[in-house]
């Protein structure tokens, strides 16, 4: 019997294990969004990854990197600072592969991502809160000193986190939009995600494309530095790539991803919220062509914090929580 | 004059204020000012070569100026920098 053609092209494949299954992330047009006719705007959805987040293409570069470069065997135990979705990632990658996974996290994150840590078997170790992501870096750097059985593929530093986007998600979207995208938008955390887009979509297509970097303004709770010494710029960061760089606030985060929700039906995480903002910002000021954000995870790990239902001025910890 | 937020781990050198005004047409001359105001920020703004220190983020706005004209970025009278310190990006 004939098989009938697929209807839904492209068909997003068949894969030997969730491992490599990895990527192939739909580009979805959100037309809600877009300030003007001639500018159209796309969301990457790296939340339709096999942990909901784009981080399942750098916990695989990373570990595969380890491996390629026999840097850890079976059994050994991974140590990564991480506030949620990187260690989330690891965690699967790392039980399906073999491997342990030990995390260091924020003690103020919330609390789906300890739930999620624990489901895929990671041992959590919770770093100062009040010393946002920096407090989780510097314990992780300690405690891979202090103990050299340990291997930290360390994604602000590693080369193969930018590398999962020059050689994927990049490639992806350039097949997608042949060729013609004029502005990609990402968050900046460990910069992977901006670096290695930034570099490809640059190379392949020159100044036509700028790089936009949207950070979160972290809270004034969460800025628990007693000098600017303690300060922190991730190795990998090469902020030549940016054209720009616009910090977005928790609130405005928390209202675009509110805004995604309502108008688009997409349900994502709270950067993605900030990604979105500075993305329409950005078309607004382009006359035509095409504008690519990532959505960097989707929304299931912040439900306990009401943000999809509560007015945003109800939503408790507002400035304190690391949301991303 | 712009407004300059000042953030938690600067104030006490600034006596505690979380926002100053200041005078300057461009990002270095309002900085240099605040430094006029205040001589205990300069070593934390600057470096030894009179270049923002790296742990600083400057915005105009919402907006980095390092990549903008980094010092020489015009600055209105309606404009806002905030301070900020190098912080890791979140849920990474």
């Amino acid at each position: 019997m004939a098989v009938p053609p697929l209807q839904n092209r492209p068909c997003s494949g068949r894969y030997s294990d969730i491992v490599a299954s990895i990527g192939h992330t739909p580009l979805v047009e959100l037309k809600r969004l877009s300030p003007k006719p001639g500018v159209r705007i796309w969301a990457k959805l790296e939340s339709h990854n096999p942990t909901g987040s784009v981080k399942d293409r750098v916990g695989r570069a990373l570990i595969e990197d380890a491996e390629e470069k026999g840097l850890i065997s079976k059994g050994q135990t991974i140590l990564e600072p991480t506030s949620g979705n990187t260690g989330i990632s690891l965690a699967m990658i790392a039980s399906r592969k073999g491997y342990k996974l030990r995390v260091v996290m924020p003690d103020n994150v919330t609390k789906e991502r300890t739930q999620l840590l624990q489901m895929y078997g990671a041992e959590i170790i919770y770093s100062d809160g009040s010393k946002g992501s920096n407090g989780a870096v510097e314990m992780a750097l300690e405690l891979a000193a202090a103990d050299p059985s340990l291997y930290m593929p360390y994604q602000y530093g590693n080369q193969a986190n930018p590398l999962a986007h020059y050689n994927g998600t990049a490639l992806e979207i350039l097949e997608d939009l042949d060729g013609h995208v004029d502005a990609f938008v990402a968050g900046l955390g460990t910069g992977g995600t901006l670096m290695g887009n930034g570099r490809r979509l640059t190379e392949e297509l020159g100044d036509a494309v700028k790089i936009v970097a949207a950070e979160p303004m972290q809270g004034e709770p969460v800025q628990g530095l007693r000098s600017l010494e303690d300060g922190f710029i991730p190795p990998i960061i090469d902020i030549s790539v940016l054209d720009r760089k616009i910090f977005v606030t928790n609130r405005d985060a928390i209202l675009w991803t509110r805004k995604l929700l309502d108008e688009e039906g997409l349900f994502a995480g709270v950067s993605t919220g900030a990604i979105a903002r500075v993305a329409v910002r950005i078309a607004g000021e382009m006359d035509e062509g095409n504008v690519v954000f990532i959505v960097a995870d989707d929304g299931w790990k912040y439900l306990s914090s009401g943000i999809y239902t509560l007015p945003v001025d109800e939503v408790e910890n507002l400035d304190s929580t690391v949301w991303w | 004059m712009a407004t300059i937020r000042i953030p938690p781990v600067l104030r006490a050198s600034v006596g505690g204020e979380r926002e100053l005004q200041a005078d300057g047409g461009n990002v270095g001359e309002i900085l240099r000012t605040l430094v006029e105001e205040h001589p205990s920020t300069e070593s934390q703004l600057f470096g030894a070569d009179g270049t923002l220190n790296r742990y600083v983020n400057v915005y105009l706005n919402d907006e980095d100026v390092r990549v903008l004209d980094g010092l020489d970025t015009a600055v209105e009278s309606s404009d806002t920098l905030v301070i900020l310190p190098a912080m890791a990006g979140g849920a990474r």
